[in-house]
């Protein structure tokens, strides 16, 4: 017994080590998940990010039709990554609004010249604040809202080709 | 002027690195509120909220531009009378019980709580033959 105790502070810290060195090797997956998922958009309407078309307001969505909501910005790099994949689903006929963080109408067109404009509106939000409503952390982050207007998918980082079938199938889901 | 190309070279250079945007920080997220009583409950808000981008800080910690973002939204918040609990549950509603530095009593956190009360009574066990020993 006695033995046993003077063992135990090596236990532990060989425990402590094999903690230390698995999260090392495999990190895990550290992006946040909305819990604002199943739920109704927050109410908001943003002023136009650029001037040749209109603004964004939650009331935009609620039309009968499921679309996907884009948050992104012209200074983001993985936006960049991910603008194919959005022509590409525009092209299938996905109707997709955006909202732009911390941006300006100049950069933004600069951006949708060089990577493709998928966008039927476009939102400013100059201090995050629907981004946090929308229990968003980052760009890129893309939502699926139905035609109810309640949010039914998010994709967190960049929207690869492979994820693609994710989100057009989301969409069919949320008809 | 060839020392300010590069310099402008490096500051862009920065900016890709850090992924931030061009955009000046909210005159909030840096600004005291001028009701001592008010910025106090901000604070102690804004030390209770992680950020989303730097995880392991606070929001009143972090330099990212959301964390400052978030920083304006609670000040203006609780400048406006929204009470601080309110805020912390409108967050928590949003990014779930992570956002908060404050875990919640359930369940699955009971260990979280139980644990400090159990490694004290282990360590008087342990400490117990010592006592003993000492006292004849």
């Amino acid at each position: 017994m006695k033995k046993a105790i003077l063992w135990a502070p090596l236990a532990m810290f060989l425990i402590f080590a094999a903690m230390v060195a698995g999260k090392l090797y495999a990190p895990g997956d550290s992006s946040i998940v909305s819990h604002m998922v199943g739920k109704p958009l927050p109410a908001f309407a943003l002023p136009a990010g650029m001037p040749d078309r209109p603004g964004l307001a939650n009331t935009d969505f609620a039309k009968g039709k499921p679309r996907l909501l884009n948050i992104f910005a012209s200074w983001c790099v993985p936006c960049a990554a991910e603008a194919p994949q959005l022509v590409e689903l525009r092209k299938a006929g996905v109707e997709i609004d955006a909202i732009a963080i911390r941006d300006r109408p100049e950069d933004i067109a600069e951006f949708l010249k060089r990577y493709g404009d998928p966008y039927a509106r476009i939102g400013s939000d100059a201090n995050s604040s629907v981004q946090v409503a929308m229990g968003s952390s980052g760009v890129p982050e893309s939502f699926v809202i139905d035609g109810q207007g309640i949010i039914r998918h998010q994709h967190i980082g960049d929207i690869r080709p492979e994820n693609v079938p994710d989100i057009l199938a989301a969409i069919r889901a949320a008809q | 002027m060839k020392r300010a190309a590069i310099l402008i070279g490096l500051i862009g250079w920065a900016a890709t690195a850090q992924a931030d945007s061009l955009m000046p920080a909210d005159p909030m997220a840096d600004t005291q509120l001028s009701d001592p009583a008010k910025e106090a409950q901000a604070k102690a808000l804004m030390e209770n909220l992680r950020c989303v981008v730097c995880q392991g800080q606070s929001i009143a910690d972090s330099d990212a531009e959301l964390a400052g973002d978030m920083r304006a939204m609670v000040r203006r918040r609780i400048a406006a009378g929204e009470k601080p609990e309110a805020i912390r549950a409108w967050m928590v509603a949003r990014y779930g019980d992570w956002i908060s530095f404050r875990p919640p009593v359930e369940p699955l956190t009971w260990p979280l709580w139980a644990a400090p009360i159990l490694f004290l009574l282990v360590g008087l066990w342990l400490a117990r033959g010592r006592f003993r020993r000492r006292g004849r």
